[in-house]
């Protein structure tokens, strides 16, 4: 009697388990993926709320658009990046334009600024540089990806040896991938070669040179 | 240029009223003790798009639209 009682007690309980195995592993999984949520948003700068971020970048590329050259605005909206041309070759006997220019600078968001010679292609150097806002007005130090590019290209064209100083160099490769720069670099000259015929005359394939300072 | 927001308007005015020009000064000031750098937005006599960064009002051109502010450059 006790056999049977206690073989009847271990059928219902395997029974049990396998009705509510499903129900438990689900749970489970619900509670893993909540647990991998919190931690995620506890990584993340506190108050960051991704809308807020989209609406911010989408008033940084206005601000961006109105800023610089038409044709270095559709250079960055439709390659990812800009290209400033050696801005102190013009207190050096006047701007480089294109491949004549002595060094260019690729501008990324928030990305070291890669310095090339673009007659050859060969890479300089990385310029590590970042506006941090400590205020953390929104949670996080960091700028929109657009206003990130436009503040190097304001420092970059208005003040090129501040800009520099104020940031740290390293040997090409620290950040950015060479392979990626090169990659860049093709694409820019095939974008440029098919935006030649469609551009204004002053704006291909560089930079007119009034609109190169000296620092 | 504030992160988590992108532009913000800080103070509008006419430079030749001089109250409105007092407030713009103030408004330019504040930004400058806060670490900011300035940058006004020009374009030359050929057309094209171009920078300068400005270290006082007077420095502003008075035909300006704008002064962008920016968190000052760190190295990264």
């Amino acid at each position: 009697m006790t056999l049977a009682l206690g073989t009847a007690a271990v059928v219902l309980v395997v029974l049990l388990w396998e009705l509510l195995r499903p129900h438990i592993a689900s749970e489970l999984a619900s509670a893993r993926a909540l647990w991998a949520e919190r931690r995620r948003r506890a990584a993340l700068p506190s108050g960051y709320d991704p809308g807020r971020e989209r609406r911010a970048e989408q008033r940084a590329r206005e601000l961006l658009q109105s800023c610089v050259p038409e044709q270095e605005w559709a250079m960055y909206r439709e390659l990812g990046f800009l290209r400033v041309t050696a801005p102190r070759a013009c207190g050096a006997g006047g701007p480089g334009r294109g491949e004549d220019a002595p060094y260019a600078y690729l501008i990324y968001p928030h990305k070291p600024i890669v310095a090339y010679v673009p007659a050859t292609g060969e890479l300089l150097s990385e310029y590590c540089v970042a506006f941090p806002d400590e205020s953390r007005p929104y949670g996080s130090p960091r700028l929109p990806d657009s206003d990130d590019v436009l503040a190097k290209w304001m420092a970059l064209t208005a003040d090129e040896r501040r800009l520099i100083g104020e940031s740290n160099m390293h040997l090409p490769g620290r950040q950015v991938e060479p392979e990626r720069v090169r990659r860049d670099l093709d694409r820019l000259a095939r974008w440029e070669r098919e935006h030649a015929g469609a551009a204004h005359p002053e704006a291909v394939p560089a930079r007119a040179p009034d609109n190169l300072r000296s620092a | 240029m504030k992160p988590g927001h992108g532009e913000i308007v800080l103070a509008e005015g006419d430079v030749e009223v001089p109250e409105q020009e007092r407030e713009l000064i103030e408004a330019f000031r504040r930004e400058l003790d806060a670490g900011m750098w300035a940058a006004v937005p020009i374009e030359t006599a050929g057309g094209r798009r171009e920078a300068e960064l400005v270290k006082s009002f007077d420095e502003v051109p008075r035909e300006a639209e704008r002064v962008i502010f920016f968190p000052r450059a760190a190295g990264g």
